[in-house]
Order: C-alpha cells, then structure tokens, then sequence
C-alpha cells in the first residue's frame, strides 16, 4: 500500500525554532532517517518543498482567479514536505510516521493512503490510459 | 487504539526493529536463543497489551525493557541452581528495569540502543543467522524472522509450509547454536570469506525462492524478493569494503528490474527476448549498476556473484536482443564456469555463443551436454538443442527435441512457450 506522509510545521514558534538548528546537523538527522526508509526498501520518492514565501497562490473564488505572491493563509495550513512510502499496511506507515526527523511540540506528519489504479473502474479509456503510463514508467 | 490496529503495529514494529531489538538483547545477555525467546515473549506480551491499553510512546522501547525484565525473571529463576545467574541477575537489575509500571519508558533502554553498538550487533546477527552449524531452511527461517521482522506465519505463508513447522525449524536452529556454542560476533577475519559467502548464500536463496514462478502465490513471493533485496542493502552497508556483498546486491537489484516485464497479460512467462523493455524497472537497473561498480571499485575482478550481476547487467542496458553485447556475456560465462563450473552455466553459454556466432558454434557446446546425466530429466537441455536446430534449418530433428522439451516440462506457461515454439515450426 501506498502511503504519502505530509510533514508539517503547524505554528509559528515551532517555524522559527526550526532555523535555529544547525544546517549540517538537520542533514544528518534527516539524511540517517531517508537510509533507513531506502535500507527497509519502503521509499518511493520524497521531497521538501521551498519556503512558502516563494510560493505563488491561484485563487480559483473569484473569476478570473486571483494569483498571489507569497504563503497563503496560515502557518498551520502549510505543508512543507513529503515522504511517499510503500508498506503493507496503515500500522507500519505511522510506525514509519512517528520516526519523521525534526520533530518536536507544533510539527505534525499527516498520513494518507495513495489509492491504487486497480480501484478505478478498469474499463474506463481514461484509466485505461493511464494504467499503460504507470505501466511504461514503473509507477503501477 | 482498539484491535485489530494495536496488534499491526506489534508487526509493523517487528518489522522495522526486529534485528535491534535482539541484537540489543543478545549483547544484554550473551545468549543469541535467549535473546530471540525474550523478543518473541515480549511480541506476544505486546498482542496482548496493545490492543487494550494503546501503542505505547516508544514501541521499540517497550518491548526491549520487557526482553530485559523477562532476562532477569529467566536468570533469578536459574540462580537457584547455579550462582553465575545470580551475579547476571544482579547486574541486570542495575539498570533499573525492574520499575513495575505498565508502560515501561523508554530512559533505562538508551543503554541498550547505542547507535554504535547496533550495526555491530545487525551483522553479528546475520553471521549467526547465517551460520555454516544450521541447515539452509533453518538459516532462511531464522533470518527472516530475526533480521527481516517476518512473522512464523509469514514465512509459512511464502514457502509453502506449515507454521508449526516454520517454528520448529526455528526453534531446532537455536538450539543447534547453542550446543556448537556458536558465539555471537563478526567472525574473525580468517573465517570471514567463508562465513560471508554463507550469508550471501542465504540471502540469494531467499531471492531466488521469491523469484521462481514455480509455485505459490505471486504476490507473497515477491515480498519475499524484496526482503532478499533488503538484507542485501543491510549488507552492503555494513560491510562496505567487501566487493561480493554490493555484487550480490546489484544481482538482485538487476533481476528484480525484469520482475515487471516477465509476466503477459494472462500471467504467461514472457521470455528475456520478448519481453517489453520499456517495463523494466529503470531506477532499480540504475542502483543495480551502481552497486556493481562498486564491486569493480575493489579492484579485485568479479567473483560468483558479480559475474552473474554484470551479465545482468549487459542485458538491462541493451535496447534489444541483437544489440545485447553477447561476446562480453560469452567471456563472462566462460569465467563463470572457470570460477564455479556447472551444466547450468554451460548451457548459458552454449545460448550466448549461438547469440554471438551463431547455432553451429554454439550446437557442440550443447552436443557435450547431451552426453552427460545433469539435464537428464530437464527440459532445459531439449529446448534449448531444439532452438539451435531450428535455426541450423534442421526440422526434423528440431521437432523431436521440443517435443521431448514438452514432455519434460512440469511448469505449464513455459510448456505453453514450448509449444508455440514447435506449432510454429
């Protein structure tokens, strides 16, 4: 089963306790944990995302959609990362969860199960298409 | 957190943690059959305990402090007879384990879970695991279940076994180390080539047993390639500077990359020359590569496995089977078979000179083969003289060899690709 794990930074306090730590210590920290995902054969993919300054927001309430520069809404909304991982059930992923690296009192991992293609109805051309992409590319 | 969730995390914990959870607890006691009772006690305390009470803060934790408390009941209990467990016990007790609270913390085990202490640990336990005293039923079993964090069920799930019989062997295993007093370390350097090709040895049978379409359910295999591929890793990170061990992974790596495409679409066997390369899994190719070379990095030339990884490996950079570079498989198998001669591996390469020179090269080669007893009951051998008849334009006698093939062949798809073979004749 396919689980992505979101990690968050859900308040501000813990958003700049997080810049305190040291840069080659957080790369170890987390590059130890990444290890142990590839050792165990559990990773698929993973990626931190920039700062959500940089980010640019499109708005889709008002027509035209509005497009912003910067974070949208609050801190506790942001996602600032992510692990996509393969394990046999929901325990072993929040298992895998409680380990996140960088964690203390503000950050949360949020678990979600990624649906496989085989719950989509098989027959559909749309599925059907993008089964052979998934199979072409390894992604099934 | 209410069953049947607080017994999956027992075996998602298991999973992750088995191996340093009994190597913490084999150096706590010095008895690695000890140590794997006490895991296993604590496993069943914890099917118990966390489904009532919740998944303790640090599972891992949880169930290393009731391994030591169980040492300790299990050492007084002996220190009755004999005063070596008395002192044990004592010592033991020093930790502070015996607190009595439901929800041991995690505090007193930072001790056991010395991060520099837990690699060493991990490779004494595959070496144990692994060890030349035990059969290789009884080493696979042991391993899974102690490095891998495989349930009994599990593994009798995978091969086909009962469980009672998968815990029997298990349990035979243990004590067969402990009457050969089996110690539990690194072996010596002199020991080591021998003892590592032990290990390597298990790992690849898991593998293989993982990849053999012969029996079994599919799925459950392939997990079981996967573990294989994890151990590999496990391996090759622990003993960096030994070339056979990133061969051996870079063998499965390559292999499994070929998983995707072997199968058509009613579960048919497709043949490495029909398969659909564009399925072939590429980021598990590119690792594969990777730890090959640094196999060669070593300098010392391939050994068993890396032969056969690097073979591997001209088929996963090929874009088709002309373009595959056959003359570097030939020379491969011809050193392959110098270093571990085997029918087998003759016949490989009575297929790769018929690839690079074609039929007639490769049809004494096979001719050779026919006439001693190793493929007397195979397929193999009929099938593969009947492929280079047919390309020589020799019918007749082609038909009689895939005919015999068929006859022989107890795997129905490859017999369907067999007979195909002969309806096209």
């Amino acid at each position: 089963m396919k689980f992505m794990l979101i990690w968050r930074v859900t308040s501000d306090e813990a958003w700049s306790n997080l810049g305190e730590i040291d840069f080659d210590q957080m790369l170890e920290t987390v590059g130890r944990f990444n290890e142990e995902l590839i050792e165990a054969g559990v990773l698929l993919a993973a990626e931190g995302l920039a700062p959500a300054e940089e980010g640019v927001v499109v708005d889709f309430s008002s027509e035209p959609p509005v497009v912003t520069d910067g974070p949208y809404g609050e801190t506790k909304e942001l996602f600032n990362g992510f692990y996509l991982i393969n394990v046999p059930s929901m325990a072993d992923a929040i298992e895998w969860a409680k380990r996140t690296p960088m964690t203390a009192a503000g950050f949360k991992t949020e678990i979600r199960r990624v649906p496989t293609i085989d719950e989509f109805p098989a027959d559909n051309e749309w599925i059907k298409k993008e089964r052979a992409w998934r199979e072409r590319t390894g992604q099934l | 957190m209410s069953d049947p969730t607080g017994r999956k995390a027992v075996a998602a914990v298991w999973r992750i943690d088995s191996a340093r959870i009994v190597g913490a607890l084999t150096r706590y006691t010095g008895d690695f059959a000890l140590a794997e009772d006490l895991a296993q006690e604590a496993l069943a305390e914890a099917l118990v305990t966390w489904p009532r009470e919740g998944v303790p803060n640090n599972p891992a934790g949880w169930l290393l402090t009731v391994g030591r408390r169980r040492a300790i009941d299990a050492f007084r209990r002996r220190s009755t007879r004999d005063e070596k467990y008395a002192a044990l016990a004592h010592n033991l007790a020093e930790g502070g384990a015996l607190t009595g609270a439901t929800d041991p913390g995690p505090a007193p085990d930072d001790v056991l879970w010395d991060p520099d202490q837990i690699d060493d640990d991990t490779l004494a336990l595959m070496f144990t695991s692994c060890h030349p005293v035990l059969s290789r039923e009884a080493g696979v079993a042991l391993t899974l279940r102690v490095i891998g964090g495989l349930t009994s069920d599990e593994i009798a799930r995978a091969f086909l076994v009962p469980t009672a019989t998968v815990q029997a062997r298990i349990t035979r295993a243990k004590k067969t180390l402990g009457a050969a007093k089996v110690p539990f370390e690194v072996p010596p350097v002199n020991e080591r080539p021998a003892r590592l090709a032990q290990v390597l040895s298990v790992i690849y049978l898991i593998f293989t047993e993982g990849s053999s379409a012969s029996s079994g359910d599919e799925v459950i295999r392939l997990d079981l390639a996967g573990e294989a591929q994890r151990l590999a890793r496990i391996m090759s990170r622990l003993m960096p500077s030994e070339p056979e061990v990133h061969s051996l992974l870079a063998l499965l790596e390559l292999t499994a990359a070929r998983f995707p495409a072997r199968r058509g679409p009613d579960g048919e066997t497709v043949l490495l020359e029909d398969q659909d390369r564009r399925r072939w899994d590429r980021s598990a190719i590119a690792r594969g590569r990777a730890a090959l070379a640094k196999a060669a990095d070593a300098g010392r030339g391939y050994g068993y496995y890396g032969l056969q990884a690097a073979i591997a490996e001209c088929h996963a950079v090929a874009p088709s089977v002309p373009e595959t570079d056959w003359n570097r498989i030939v020379v491969l198998y011809e050193a392959l078979g110098r270093l571990a001669p085997s029918p087998v591996v003759e016949l490989n390469r009575a297929v790769a000179v018929s690839m690079a020179r074609g039929p007639a090269a490769a049809l004494p080669i096979v001719d050779d083969l026919a006439g001693g007893d190793a493929f007397k009951d195979s397929h193999q051998l009929p099938g593969v003289r009947g492929e280079l008849l047919r390309r020589l334009g020799r019918l007749d006698e082609a038909r009689t060899e895939l005919e015999q093939a068929i006859r022989l062949c107890g795997n129905e798809r490859e017999r369907a690709v067999l007979t195909r073979k002969l309806a096209d004749l």
